[in-house]
């Protein structure tokens, strides 16, 4: 599904990734940890083409196509799908207008006609009852005034309207309490499948009790330092991130 | 590709409406003096009085100074090369006389005459350069007493009306565009609604600049009586061509006890090119006044158009409780500069007036609010809300704010809100991301930033406007 190789990224001149090797293959979920401004979050921002980073060598492959010349929507509409740690709010802009719009624009893209404002709504309902959230919230301005909570959820239900293939989840259990943070990771397992995998970004262990990781990478020095399964995040939830300066001694 | 070139390309879309109508024009040699005025009258069939009144406000505007305190650009405008006067040359008597080639230019700017307007319910006053070709629905309106006609036509048909009210809210001295309006002033409308009647349609009327090397000066006049109520709308567009044009329009409004008026603007003059080259010089004087008490002025404008705009669109808030609002959207991009805003002048007793302005500035564009809000000794609990925003987008873009209050009386409660925000690349990535192409996230951004003032514009108007603002329309509304 994605294959990043030898990935070189830097952001005002500064490298932030230095030959960061991943794989994720059909149904799988990867978590990336690490400590703060490691550069977990350039790694799915890069994926997606965020425009203030810039690729500097490596490749960056997704269903087996070279996606580096891609912009932003055209390898969103190709089903890369990130979570935003901070969903940005954009006034005057209906939640439900955009997320319609958004899910026309796939359907354009599959050559589908647009769906009507009426069957859109049954759309939501259905998914909003589907996730177990209510709705209302939904109908304000794209995340003006939403509490945390109601940012993730709503993250979740673009996700489950979008049906991406590939999840990027950039931290979101940040700000979080445990109540919300479980109703979030049960919204994102009941979206997967065996087609679907995920990068899954989080400083803390707890998110991986929750959405449970077929691998863990360690995040350091622009690279992947240590991979292994969940005990290496019960490892680093023990001991820390410093254990990481012997791995690169010994390296 | 940039954000700044997306951008550039979204917002320099060629003029749509910039085409030419091949008709025979009866056009007044350049320059302007006195017999200049007697063409006009002459032309016009006019009174005599009304013709005194053109050499007052003649000698008036010679003895005036073209203002400078705008923050605009531009080359000294030469009053002597323009032409004050055009007008197609056959006489007509009913639509069937119109010239077809006038009515396929009006299908073109999308102004359906007949049967579409039927079921829209919109009479339109339409002009065509300086003279009214054709008002619709002028029969169904006289049932009711309204009066709904070229100002022209109210001269020789309505003249107390006119006597009593012209001049009367925008003196001939007021400003130096409104003496050379009150001069040469061609055509423009004129609407009456009786006490207590509430007009059953929208007016409409559309403004179009023709010929070349014509200024348009058109004039309008609304009088709401007593108790009633009237929603207009004037659109305007004109030919893209090489060289400046001026426009230099009046607008007056009166509103009796009781009643309202909304009046709403969409202008979409030739901006012209991204170098400055060519685009109408828009200068308008604007303004209403609510009379007796209880009385209400709304003023709604999207502003896309032009190369330069200077227009304030006001209220005098005479009578006791009276209300006034101004809302607005100001776009400026390629090298146009839009200097523009209101005034809120409190007289009576526990007056209340609003402003909510929105400037969107891209490209080379400069986008100035102008506000006063004064509140006069006797305006006693007045109250004044004011919300200005600015949205740039690029780097070479600029907004400026220049709000003035004058308060004259301790009870008043007056409140100025300013902001100026960028197009962030925070939130194009964002809807970009969930598949929106950068144009459509930034088209998104705009319309979300536009949609307070958009909301206030009459549904029919709303979509142009809308599709001015280059969005679709579907689903964007609550």
């Amino acid at each position: 599904m994605l294959h990043v190789k030898d990935l070189k990224v830097a952001i005002d001149n500064q490298t932030i990734l230095d030959g960061l090797n991943l794989d994720i293959k059909k149904g799988e979920v990867h978590a990336i940890m690490g400590p703060n401004g490691v550069g977990k979050s350039t790694l799915a921002k890069v994926i997606s083409a965020h425009p203030a980073y810039e690729v500097l060598g490596g490749s960056i492959h997704y269903k087996g196509q070279d996606i580096l010349a891609m912009d932003v929507a055209q390898r969103a509409l190709e089903g890369i799908f990130l979570a935003f740690q901070a969903p940005i709010e954009i006034p005057g802009v209906n939640n439900m207008y955009f997320l319609k719009q958004a899910y026309n624009a796939k359907r354009a893209k599959q050559g589908l006609d647009e769906m009507s404002a009426v069957d859109f709504l049954k759309l939501v309902k259905e998914k909003t009852a589907k996730l177990g959230i209510k709705a209302d919230v939904f109908k304000r301005d794209l995340n003006v005034g939403f509490s945390g909570g109601e940012k993730k959820q709503n993250e979740m239900l673009q996700m489950s309207i979008l049906e991406p293939e590939l999840f990027l989840l950039d931290e979101i259990d940040s700000g979080l309490d445990v109540d919300a943070l479980k109703s979030v990771a049960q919204g994102v397992n009941k979206l997967l499948d065996k087609n679907r995998s995920v990068l899954l970004i989080t400083h803390y262990q707890r998110m991986l009790e929750y959405i449970q990781p077929d691998f863990v990478h360690i995040l350091h020095n622009g690279r992947i330092a240590r991979s292994g399964d969940i005990s290496l995040a019960r490892e680093i939830e023990k001991n820390g991130y410093a254990m990481l300066e012997d791995v690169r001694s010994v390296s | 590709m940039s954000e700044n070139q997306v951008v550039n390309d979204i917002l320099d879309k060629e003029y749509a409406l910039g085409f030419t109508t091949q008709i025979d024009s009866d056009t007044a040699p350049k320059g302007l003096d006195k017999t200049i005025l007697d063409f006009i009258s002459a032309k016009k069939d006019e009174p005599q009085w009304m013709l005194e009144r053109r050499y007052k406000a003649l000698d008036i505007w010679q003895k005036m100074q073209e203002p400078s305190w705008a923050n605009l650009e531009y080359p000294p405008i030469n009053y002597q090369d323009i032409s004050y006067f055009s007008a197609p040359k056959k006489k007509l008597d009913s639509l069937d006389e119109v010239d077809p080639e006038i009515l396929s230019t009006y299908e073109k700017l999308g102004i359906p005459l007949e049967e579409q307007k039927v079921l829209a319910g919109v009479a339109v006053d339409a002009v065509f350069d300086s003279v009214s070709v054709k008002t619709t629905f002028e029969k169904q309106l006289k049932d009711k007493g309204i009066i709904f006609c070229s100002i022209s036509e109210a001269v020789k048909n309505n003249r107390d009306l006119v006597e009593q009210y012209l001049f009367s809210v925008v003196p001939m001295n007021d400003n130096y565009f409104a003496a050379l309006n009150a001069a040469v002033f061609t055509d423009g409308t004129f609407v009456y609604i009786p006490k207590g009647v509430r007009c059953p349609m929208e007016l409409s009327t559309y403004f179009r600049i023709n010929a070349v090397g014509t200024g348009q000066f058109e004039r309008t006049l609304i009088i709401a009586d007593e108790g009633s109520y009237v929603s207009y709308n004037e659109g305007c567009s004109a030919p893209t061509r090489d060289e400046n044009q001026l426009h230099a329009a009046v607008v007056e409004l009166i509103a009796l006890k009781d009643a309202q008026i909304n009046y709403s603007t969409i202008q979409n003059w030739y901006p012209g090119d991204e170098n400055g080259k060519g685009g109408i010089y828009n200068f308008v004087t604007k303004r209403g006044i609510c009379k007796g008490a209880n009385a209400k002025i709304s003023w709604t404008q999207v502003e896309t158009g032009s190369a330069i705009t200077w227009k304030y669109p006001s209220c005098i808030l005479a009578g006791d409780n009276s209300v006034g609002e101004f809302y607005s959207i100001a776009v400026a991009s390629r090298a146009q500069q839009a200097d523009t805003g209101s005034k809120m002048i409190h007289v009576g007793k526990n007056t209340k007036s609003t402003i909510i302005s929105k400037g969107v500035s891209a490209m080379r564009g400069l986008n100035a609010y102008r506000g006063m809000v004064k509140v006069g000794s006797n305006a006693k609990g007045a109250r004044n809300f004011t919300q200005c925003d600015s949205l740039i987008i690029g780097a070479n873009a600029r907004a400026h704010t220049y709000p003035y209050i004058d308060v004259h009386n301790a009870s008043a409660n007056v409140e100025h809100e300013a902001t100026t925000s960028k197009i962030s690349d925070e939130q194009l990535f964002y809807l970009m991301q969930r598949g929106l192409r950068e144009e459509d996230a930034v088209s998104m951004i705009v319309n979300g930033f536009c949609k307070e003032v958009l909301g206030k514009l009459p549904m029919e108007f709303a979509m142009e406007a809308r599709e001015l603002l280059n969005v679709t329309l579907e689903g964007s509304v609550g």
